[in-house]
């Protein structure tokens, strides 16, 4: 499983784990939506703990599910960034849109 | 500037082999001894730049990704990532951070990241006749690997 989500209250958080490009993203995107189809939260977490590689592909997925969460007034924390994943995410200035933190 | 070290390989534009060529001409690149984020650097842009030819290429079709790697001996490494599939009909566009023809969950940031991430990035492009991406990283002076000249 891609991605393991976990429910708390009004947080949904979404633990990311492989490699995420164009190939990927879509189980995913996908895996996130439905949750969030379920149960819209008032805060997302996307983690990238257990990302190893993310491309310009993983910035379509952080952006998709903002469009997707903004309209219902929600939040967006990106978390748990690698120096090259928070390299990508800078370069398409995801912390305009969520708050966007380093991994350890 | 002389070559020392060449790679070539064809691969299907299936979406499985993204992370086939990045890993392989990651692999080839250890030789110049770069570091963690210039090996990064080089696996993003060739992701990025194989990903274009299996989206925008041969869309919906089956055709060849032909890639070249040199390593050279300024200590650089320069990768070719070459299709024949549909063309940029307008690359300066094509090139816009955020353009995309790919719909939604296509960042449009394709271009933007070999630009950011490789020294130099040409692009040649014939609607119809196949596009060809050549990028250069030069490596870090550290103990430059295996290169001997």
């Amino acid at each position: 499983m891609a991605v393991r989500i976990q429910q708390t209250g009004e947080v949904l958080s979404a633990y990311l784990s492989g490699e995420l490009d164009h190939h990927t993203a879509k189980e995913m995107r996908e895996q996130i939506d439905s949750a969030l189809d379920l149960n819209m939260p008032t805060l997302l977490i996307i983690d990238f703990t257990d990302v190893g590689f993310m491309d310009s592909s993983g910035i379509g997925l952080v952006m998709g599910r903002y469009r997707k969460i903004a309209k219902a007034g929600a939040s967006l924390h990106v978390t748990g960034t690698s120096p090259q994943i928070y390299k990508v995410m800078k370069l398409a200035g995801i912390e305009r849109l969520a708050r966007l933190e380093k991994g350890e | 500037m002389k070559v020392i070290n060449e790679f070539k390989m064809t691969v299907l534009s299936k979406s499985t082999n993204e992370s086939f060529t990045r890993a392989a001409v990651s692999a080839f690149a250890l030789q110049l001894d770069p570091t963690i984020d210039e090996l990064s650097d080089i696996k993003t842009a060739v992701s990025e730049a194989v990903t274009n030819c299996i989206v925008h290429a041969y869309r919906e079709s089956l055709g060849k990704i032909y890639i070249t790697a040199q390593i050279r001996d300024d200590y650089s490494i320069l990768i070719r990532i070459r299709d024949r599939g549909c063309g940029i009909d307008n690359i300066e566009q094509a090139m816009q951070p955020l353009f995309t023809t790919a719909g939604g969950e296509r960042a449009g940031l394709g271009f933007a990241v070999m630009q950011s991430f490789m020294d130099s990035l040409k692009v040649r492009s014939k609607v119809g006749g196949g596009t060809s991406i050549t990028m250069v990283k030069k490596i870090s002076m550290r103990t430059n690997g295996n290169v001997s000249k």
